[in-house]
């Protein structure tokens, strides 16, 4: 068999699970490769690290014990149990059983017994082991090394590079998230300097664009939204924390400190507003306002919300399932599960109800307005003390007056008042109350005839109320202004945690855990002391830990690639996938603490790659044997997020704000989407002005109902950690490019360039408006098209000029009333068909 | 332009042929290379064979959002009005988890409205559904259900997606997803949300009707009866059908010369999915357009075109199931009586009544009530205790007992499952579970929920859980 047919067969066999047996002597058997997924799959469910859930007392994770038990005899197939049994056809031998839905492939069966015939060999789950860096030669791209030594024995080689005007919008799209103009991809073009692609790499890295692009990806995993997400989901503070995030990548912070910043941003030895705005982290889980909801439903909710997102965001391990019982497959157990909630149970929260509002999140300018607008207060509040003696002794007076005197002292009872139905009927009340003795008061009760009796029969003293009543709101007014964020404060006090039996909250019989780190894996030094959420981020983040470098720089692969090295990103466990280039994974992992946990190094590093830079375009051959891409011999082609779909969009037009940060807004959106919400109802208003054109990523995040648009393209409710989109391709986003008011109103907007700004003959137009929109010129059939599309509607709207207003009239953007409308909603029709084509959704 | 596509119809297969993560491609290719077996579905599902033999095609699941009170429905309890304003015995209720009621005195409320006997098998229904007591012989009540969770929120998630962690896909994506969908130019799984006018409801989250961790192509599309009936669905002001078609045709034949250039498989499925939002905006407005019904259904239902009620999805359910669509999904808010239950509940009742018999007759009358499934519930059951602490006397959320009912699709009518103890506070004869439900159904629709999975994070997720679902049996004619 040559190598290219081993690769063929390889890969059929991963992507198509083909069940017919392939002859595998040549290659020996690796056991986290070809042995792990094949037992993990099958028979770790009844025979794996869960003793609570084990049958026949066997278990196959574990070499001795598999040994012991002569299940396996290494060296002698034919007389291990497990052989006889996955061989049998007798449904009461037969294993997995047939009951259990499992089957294992003829491959497999082969697999397995040529592996003891081997000898059984174990190794520890390839994760869980420290990452092993690969020698590099100096001078040369780990990336490209590692690739091409599997390219080697697959018989594979790179791709050739891409054209420059595709990689320069790839690159583009990657960093920024936005396209370049004509402009800087002309400029790129006719750069003939050896170090034009590095130089353009360096000047995106500084943009402070590539912030944004960076924190999308992370404001899914870590789950971050406007909303509860429960129930009335309603809001809550928390946009500060998305603007850290995008400050962190701006100002490559290193990935450690990003980590400790969020997990105990509150407990570090210097931690200022910055630090414990990261820690904001720590409350992005979902909460209820729901009534009848039971706290201690929600704090056991709230302990596993947590206790995934570690999983998820640093471990890339599923921990969820140790909710309940211990781990299946991993060797996460309950104990483990219910010990790292224990590090969040010092997080001062109400566990139902309405949040906080929140730290204040201010500028020293603010800070020191705040403190100005204090002190005027202050002050006022002084003047104010200092005749409420006089102001008292006047309210006594006048209390015996009432009692004394009965209603005729109330100018709204007198004889022939005028006052107000419900004036008189407040006058009414402050008698009664009066009339009451003091002790019988409550403070409501003394408020009401304080307030009364200030407002409507003091004449003294006006001044001075007013003043403090000015000063009062002056601050409010202005502290209403600033902005707020939900951050991580800790409690001396810290909820018990307890296991919870079956996950059950209403079993409080479990033993008290105090935190600790997973017991499988590396442990710090810590000298038997209570450990706190600063020591979970240390250890997340230190050398030893072999999970979060892998985890981490999985997540990142996928951004540049299209695919995980792992394809599970959120598993690196014996259900996930073991890496495709193992070597590979491990080198970046290990690059990456080298390099003191450098992120835009490892962005650098990886844009730098020759694998980077190929053509995405595959040969026939080469899309059979690896229709996902798994090898990198090119690059992937992909539709791009939901929120650069739009960037794109508003970016072209011109339409673009292109400013960063910020309270979430408010885009366009369908009447009546939000009618299922209540408590309250709610009524969506679009923002208008700047604030319609925003980023994307600004989009205000309602978990239960995502802006429709977002949705359609797949962004995440962020109701759960998302490591990865779907990518899917369905009908509602072609209803959303040709009818959401965004779309309709940029392609109104990038035709009004294409008459001003543009050429004046039409096939130059559609060169102009070509580069705009997809960097590169347009092919004569595509002119021909376009140019039958323009005398189409030009037709149609020279006779109804009313429908060539109507649709300049979609979105709140002026119309540049100097053009012919006709002519006008022509162009804006091949706009909208420019705006809707794959090419232009797609990152390629 | 209306129904026939001016495009080569190529949604098909090619629907399949994308790039899908998490192993979901695994399947679906499979399910091309070897399509033939469902043939009818113009949409294909992964299975391509069923095990068992299927009873039901699709799905009609009428939800009543909010937990209506099994006690003033469809389980009468003479028991407890002996006992209403005395103390509720604390056997019943020592140490259970209870919502609002939790450290309240707890008293007994006696069922607020009398029951008839309906049918042959004489079943006990509330007076307030007449209508559906007319069809008693069709449907079978279960008297027996429970659910685990006791908030609204998570005890949605759970009855639609037997977890109460989000993120899992919905029945109707997983029922899309498995068997595909018939419909040629219309989503697979369709929810439609009525409410009854006055009160404040309770809220309903569009996770519900997610798919998950499924691609999105499987998620439930509502139909709105205010405003564009799917999202995005008309076209931009000054733009006729004839333009629309007009930039379609044109978006597709770039993609299409693009595609000759770098092969890309997406461009197809692209090109595909253009064709067919083209058709939606033709087939959605012909689906939501009523006025070819005679007046004679219009009166069976009880319903006005365009009035958004629930009898009024009960109708387009019916027009929705015609073309073939799989899992429809209809929900009707506010019945969380804590307070008002004399004075509201009659009217829900009154609200949902008519159109669900006639549902089930004009479903019988077109030959194809038997191969419906219809499941009628909510998504908790109620106290027997009287809640009066929010205004006039109302009860309680309550996850131990709950009725509901299910006809066609091979569900034995004329029957009465289960049964709670005497106070109705706990289902105690045939107890039934959200996964067995869902193990029901899915069987009815020829899938063994056992082997119906997917894989995510590494686990093979089911909809029924990883505990023994059980199909119930004694329900199944």
């Amino acid at each position: 068999m040559t190598m290219r047919r081993l690769f063929l067969v390889v890969l059929g066999c991963a992507a198509a699970s083909v069940s017919a047996a392939e002859p595998i002597a040549e290659k020996t058997i690796d056991f986290n490769r070809d042995v792990q997924p094949i037992l993990s799959n099958n028979c770790f469910f009844c025979h794996g690290p869960d003793a609570n859930h084990r049958e026949a007392d066997l278990r196959l994770d574990v070499r001795d014990e598999a040994v012991g038990g002569e299940a396996i005899v290494p060296g002698k197939p034919e007389v291990s149990h497990l052989v006889n049994r996955i061989m049998s056809t007798d449904p009461d031998e037969q294993m997995p059983p047939p009951e259990s839905n499992k089957h294992l492939t003829d491959r497999e069966k082969q697999i397995l017994k040529q592996w003891i015939a081997e000898g059984a060999e174990y190794q520890e789950h390839w994760s869980y082991v420290a990452p092993v860096k690969a020698e590099i030669p100096a001078g040369q791209n780990g990336v490209d090394v590692l690739i091409q030594q599997r390219h080697k024995s697959l018989g594979l080689e790179f791709s050739p590079q891409a054209d420059r005007r595709v990689l320069i919008r790839r690159l583009y799209s990657d960093l920024l998230g936005l396209p370049p103009t004509p402009e800087e991809v002309q400029a790129f073009v006719d750069d003939q300097s050896p170090d034009a692609y590095a130089k353009l790499v360096e000047r995106l890295l500084a943009s402070p664009h590539y912030g944004e692009r960076m924190a999308i990806g992370w404001l899914d995993v870590v789950r971050y939204a406007d909303t509860i997400g429960y129930h009335s989901d309603t809001p809550r503070n928390v946009w500060p924390y998305r603007d850290w995030v995008i400050r962190s990548f701006n100002e490559n912070k290193p990935f450690d400190r990003f980590t400790l910043e969020q997990i105990a941003g509150d407990l570090l030895p210097d931690a200022d507003q910055e630090t414990k705005v990261g820690s904001a982290f720590n409350r992005l889980l979902l909460s209820t306002e729901e009534g009848g909801a039971q706290a201690k439903d929600y704090e056991s909710r709230m302990l596993t919300d947590r206790v995934r997102a570690i999983g998820t965001v640093w471990l890339g391990q599923t921990t969820g399932c140790a909710q309940c019982h211990d781990h299946k497959f991993d060797p996460i157990s309950t104990r483990d599960f219910y010990a790292l909630g224990a590090f969040f149970a010092d997080i001062q929260e109400p566990i139902l109800g309405r949040r906080e509002d929140g730290m204040l999140v201010t500028t020293p300018e603010e800070q020191a307005k705040l403190a100005a607008l204090d002190a005027t207060l202050a002050e006022t509040r002084g003047k104010f003390n200092a005749i409420l003696p006089q102001l008292q002794a006047a309210q006594n007076q006048w209390e015996e007056d009432v009692v004394r005197a009965g209603t005729a002292i109330f100018e709204e009872l007198a004889e022939g008042s005028q006052a107000s139905a419900g004036d008189k009927k407040t006058a009414e009340q402050i008698f009664a109350l009066v009339k009451k003795a003091d002790k019988d008061r409550n403070s409501r009760e003394r408020d009401q005839i304080q307030s009364y009796f200030r407002s409507k029969v003091c004449s003294q003293h006006k001044e001075e109320q007013a003043a403090l009543a000015k000063a009062e709101q002056e601050r409010k007014a202005y502290y209403d202004t600033l902005a707020k964020c939900l951050v991580s404060i800790s409690s001396s006090n810290p909820r018990t945690v307890r296991i919870l039996p079956r996950g059950n909250w209403m079993d409080e019989s479990g033993e008290v855990m105090q935190p600790a780190l997973p017991h499988y894996l590396p442990q710090p030094e810590t000298d038997g002391r209570k450990l706190t959420r600063l020591d979970l981020a240390q250890w997340l983040v230190s050398r030893e830990n072999p999970l979060t470098a892998r985890t981490v720089m999985n997540r990142l692969w996928k951004q540049f690639f299209g695919i995980g090295l792992s394809k599970v990103l959120d598993d690196l466990g014996a259900q996930g996938e073991p890496p495709v280039n193992g070597p590979l994974l491990d080198w970046l992992a290990c690059e990456f603490m080298d390099s003191g946990w450098d992120f835009k190094h490892m962005v650098r590093t990886i844009v730098m790659s020759q694998a980077y830079q190929q053509s995405s375009i595959a040969s026939a051959e080469l899309l059979a044997a690896d229709p996902q891409n798994r090898e990198c011999a090119r690059q992937s082609a992909f539709r791009v997020d939901a929120e650069l779909v739009r960037d794109n969009a508003l970016a072209v037009s011109g339409l673009l704000v292109n400013r960063i940060g910020g309270p979430s807004v408010k885009p366009y959106q369908p009447e009546g989407y939000w009618e299922n919400l209540n408590f309250p109802v709610r009524t969506y208003v679009a923002d208008s002005g700047e604030n319609q054109y925003r980023r994307g990523l600004y989009t205000w995040w309602q978990r239960s109902f995502l802006h429709p648009s977002m949705l359609a393209f797949d962004a995440p409710s962020r109701e759960e950690c998302a490591a990865e989109r779907n990518r899917s391709n369905i009908p509602q986003q072609a209803l959303v490019l040709l009818n959401d008011p965004t779309y309709v109103e940029s392609a109104r907007a990038l035709a009004t360039r294409i008459l001003n700004e543009g050429p004046a003959a039409t096939p130059e137009r559609i060169q102009w408006v070509w580069n705009q929109v997809l960097q590169r010129n347009a092919r004569p059939e595509e002119v021909q098209i376009v140019e039958q599309l323009l005398t189409q509607h030009a037709k149609t709207y020279q006779q109804a000029p009313e429908s060539a207003a109507a649709l300049l009239g979609v979105g709140g953007a002026p119309v540049d009333e100097q053009l012919d409308k006709a002519e006008l909603a022509t162009w804006t029709h091949v706009a909208r068909v420019l705006l809707n084509l794959h090419e232009t959704v797609t990152r390629s | 332009m209306t129904s026939v596509s001016p495009f080569m119809n190529s949604v098909n297969r090619r629907l399949f042929l994308r790039r899908t993560t998490q192993g979901v491609g695994i399947v679906a290719l499979a399910s091309l290379l070897n399509s033939g077996q469902l043939q009818s579905a113009s949409q294909p599902g992964v299975l391509t064979t069923l095990p068992l033999t299927q009873r039901a095609k699709r799905v009609i699941w009428l939800t009543m959002a909010g937990g209506p009170s099994q006690l003033e429905t469809f389980d009468h309890k003479p028991k407890l009005a002996e006992l209403n304003g005395q103390p509720m015995p604390e056997s019943f209720t020592a140490g259970q988890q209870l919502a609002q009621l939790q450290g309240q005195k707890l008293v007994c409320l006696g069922p607020q409205f009398p029951f008839t006997k309906a049918g042959d098998h004489q079943a006990e229904i509330s007076t307030l559904f007449p209508h559906i007591a007319s069809v008693a012989e069709d449907i079978c009540i279960v008297r027996s259900m429970t659910t685990e969770a006791i908030n609204h929120d998570p005890a949605h998630m759970f009855m639609n997606t037997g977890s109460q962690i989000a993120g899992r896909p919905s029945m109707g994506a997983w029922v899309t997803y498995g068997l595909g969908s018939e419909a040629e130019d219309l989503p697979g799984f369709v929810v439609l949300v009525s409410t009854g006018p006055g009160r404040s409801p309770q809220p309903i989250a569009a996770r519900q009707w997610s798919s998950g961790l499924l691609p999105s192509r499987f998620q439930g599309v509502q139909l709105r009866s205010k405003g564009d009936p799917v999202l995005y669905l008309t076209n931009p002001a000054g733009i006729s059908r004839d333009q629309q078609q007009v930039d379609v045709q044109a978006i597709n034949s770039l993609n299409r010369l693009q595609d000759q250039l770098v092969h890309d498989p997406e461009i197809a499925t692209r090109i595909a999915q253009y064709e067919m939002a083209f058709q939606m905006q033709s087939s959605v407005p012909d689906l939501m357009d009523v006025r070819g019904e005679t007046a004679s259904t219009l009166e069976s239902y009880g319903c006005q075109p365009g009035d958004g009620s629930f009898a009024s999805n009960c109708l387009l359910a019916r027009r929705l199931a015609e073309r073939g669509v799989r899992f429809i999904q209809l929900y009707h808010r506010d019945w969380d009586h804590h307070s008002l239950l004399r004075e509201e509940l009659p009217l829900r009742a009154k609200e949902v009544d008519q159109g669900c018999a006639a549902l089930i007759r004009d479903l019988k009358q077109r030959g194809m009530f038997e191969e419906t499934l219809i499941v009628w519930s909510g998504e908790f059951g109620r106290t027997p205790m009287m809640q009066g602490n929010k205004g006039p006397i109302g009860r309680d959320h309550h996850n131990k007992a709950m009725s509901m009912w299910l006809a066609g699709g091979g569900i034995r009518g004329g029957l009465v499952y289960g049964a709670t103890d005497d106070l109705g506070y706990a289902a105690v004869e045939n107890v039934c579970t959200v996964h067995d439900l869902h193990a029901t159904m899915l069987h009815q629709l020829g899938i063994r929920h056992e082997a119906f999975s997917i894989k995510f994070q590494g686990l093979d997720v089911r909809l029924t859980g990883v505990e023994n679902a059980q199909v119930i049996k004694g329900i199944l004619s």
